[in-house]
């Protein structure tokens, strides 16, 4: 069995498996992009919201939190964020707030450093944060904890 | 005592060399972590943990990079029973892309992230802060500009010698990990296309192309160790890479459950991410078959066993670890806890960060004109390093994955409102991570004595 199975047809099944399934990502790729327009809501981003992810960006919110799962484990997840701090009704107030108060010094607590972010960039991350809660993640995290 | 075939293999050895140096650090800043984990203030503001987590996570991939290049400068001449191409343009590219390295973690470390972004320019091209593509852009431009560099040298070399299998998959890996690294500088202001994209980078070099610049080492290897014939080990790297690859590039769907995808990539996903663990295991039955077979008992007992021990690792990390998370229902409760880290950590240890020690076990003693292999006693201080740096590793993922057992009992499970905060049940993982943490600085005594072994020789009979 085995001399008859030889390298030239092992070969091709990695050329033409490879190609052919690489095809098939290719064109449900394809699919997903001109789905998304209806569960990212990109009609609803807006200059702020741009500005709040270049902020979200520069400062490296990832290296510490997740965003829909991805990211570092080491702080909440801020997906569904504004959700579970008031949203429409009570998050930018909340917000604000808890951006200003860092970093919060409790002994022996993981720290949120101090960024400095005036008004006006803590209502674009607000905004950001508010339009990432509003997308169709096919309904993930389980609860409002994320 | 030079057994070098081609004297142009030499320039693995500084690739090599910095790799290690990058690995120390890498695993200070992971030990500095894990105790943030539990002491939140431990340096008080000095390094805040997103710095520590950028320098451990680009150490490590640019550690993997440099053994990655070295083990293509060593091996492809050997290959090609030809000199490389050029080598002056692989040792001014080694000083180009350590500089860049360099210059990058000092920048992560001694000046806050929004003012690096700011002097680099990211508002021009956006493309920092994400994870694991935080380089400023003039970085990754410059890590384009090694690849193609890399690329041309290595092609060139290629061309005018012999093209053997282990050639053309290593080429293959390599051209793809440059190719998918170009969408790192695609960065579009929607999130839901930033996301499904940056995959394309991390996913499709870990889980795609990455495994066939794995699979050509070890197949490089295993001739040198075993005396195999050629025939029967290309081969079987054909079979296994084709399995990687064709349950690999779908298997990105399990990266897409919970964006803003339609639903069939849960089946997708799930699907083909249940197959990913059949190339691994195909690979340790090669691997321990090859051996078993081998017709010379070559006297670097050392690289044999790294050949082995990364085919076991690579398959308990990337393929059981991976499977435990890897289904749709069992994800939507797993996912971006604890349980990823788990995987994270054992599946790269396994997959590349012992693939290169692999070669580097092969190669070093050749390339520092030791002969075929090391003293003994180096080779026994090596297999302390081996064992110390894979139990610890063993551990640190069991640790983790208790914590992220119970992080997924407590935080997930539970409906909204009985469910646990994230902090509150950080809180209570503390025992986990402290266990981690002394797993980490047996890790940690495994690369002390896997260093220590470059260094140690026969002892002098008076």
């Amino acid at each position: 069995m085995s001399e008859r199975f030889t390298k030239g047809m092992a070969r091709n099944i990695y050329y033409g498996g490879s190609v052919f399934f690489f095809l098939i990502f290719l064109a449900l790729t394809f699919h997903t992009t001109k789905e998304m327009p209806k569960r990212d809501h990109r009609e609803n981003i807006t200059e702020s919201v741009v500005r709040g992810k270049a902020l979200w960006e520069d400062n490296n919110c990832i290296g510490c939190h997740t965003l829909i799962g991805e990211g570092a484990y080491f702080a909440p997840e801020l997906a569904n964020v504004y959700d579970r701090r008031g949203g429409e009704a009570g998050f930018k107030a909340f917000f604000n707030g808890w951006m200003k108060a860092q970093p919060l010094n409790i002994p022996g607590r993981r720290q949120m450093p101090q960024f400095n972010l005036n008004d006006q960039e803590i209502d674009d991350l607000a905004e950001f944060l508010k339009w990432t809660s509003e997308m169709d993640d096919n309904n993930w995290p389980p609860n409002i904890e994320g | 005592m030079n057994t070098l075939k081609y004297q142009s293999q030499a320039v693995a050895k500084p690739y090599f060399i910095f790799a290690m140096i990058l690995f120390v650090g890498q695993i200070l800043f992971g030990l500095l972590m894990g105790l943030q984990y539990v002491v939140g203030d431990i340096v008080g503001g000095l390094i805040p943990f997103n710095v520590a987590r950028m320098v451990h996570t680009n150490l490590l991939i640019v550690w993997l990079l440099f053994g990655f290049m070295g083990a293509a400068y060593y091996l492809v001449p050997e290959e090609a029973e030809t000199e490389l191409h050029s080598p002056k343009l692989a040792i001014a590219l080694f000083w180009i892309f350590a500089a860049a390295g360099v210059l990058t973690i000092l920048g992560y470390l001694f000046v806050p992230y929004a003012t690096l972004a700011h002097i680099t320019g990211n508002d021009l091209w956006p493309t920092m802060g994400r994870e694991f593509l935080e380089q400023p852009t003039i970085t990754k431009i410059g890590i384009v500009v090694v690849a193609l560099g890399f690329l041309y040298n290595l092609g060139m070399t290629i061309l005018k010698g012999r093209k053997t299998a282990i050639n053309m998959v290593l080429m293959t890996g390599l051209i793809g990990l440059a190719v998918f690294f170009l969408f790192a500088f695609y960065n579009p202001t929607n999130l839901a296309l930033d996301k499904y994209f940056w995959w394309f980078v991390v996913h499709l070099w870990v889980e795609g192309v990455w495994e066939l610049i794995m699979g050509a080492i070890l197949a490089f290897v295993l001739i040198k160790v075993t005396g195999v014939d050629r025939e029967v080990i290309e081969k079987w790297l054909y079979v296994i890479i084709a399995m990687a690859l064709i349950s690999g590039i779908l298997g990105t769907g399990h990266h897409f459950y919970w964006l803003m995808t339609p639903a069939y990539w849960q089946w997708v996903g799930s699907i083909f991410s249940a197959i990913e663990p059949l190339p691994f295991f195909a690979m340790v039955l090669y691997a321990f078959n090859m051996v078993n077979r081998r017709r010379r008992e070559h006297p670097n007992k050392a690289a044999t066993l790294w050949a082995l021990g990364t085919s076991v690792m690579a398959f308990l990390g990337a393929g059981v670890w991976g499977f435990l998370h890897t289904l749709a229902p069992v994800n939507y409760f797993t996912h971006g806890t604890q349980i990823t880290a788990a995987h994270g950590h054992m599946a790269f240890y396994g997959a590349y960060a012992m693939i290169v020690m692999t070669i580097m076990s092969y190669a070093m003693p050749k390339l520092r004109g030791v002969g075929e292999a090391n003293c003994n006693r180096a080779q026994v201080t090596e297999m302390w390093g081996f064992w110390l740096m894979t139990v610890g590793m063993v551990f640190i993922t069991l640790f983790l994955t208790g914590a992220g057992v119970l992080q997924v009992w407590l935080q997930r499970l539970p409906e909204s409102g009985e469910a646990l905060s994230f902090m509150a049940t950080q809180d209570k993982l503390a025992i986990f991570y402290w266990l981690r943490e002394i797993a980490g600085v047996v890790f940690l005594l495994g690369l002390i004595a896997y260093i220590a072994s470059f260094f140690v020789k026969e002892k002098q009979v008076a």
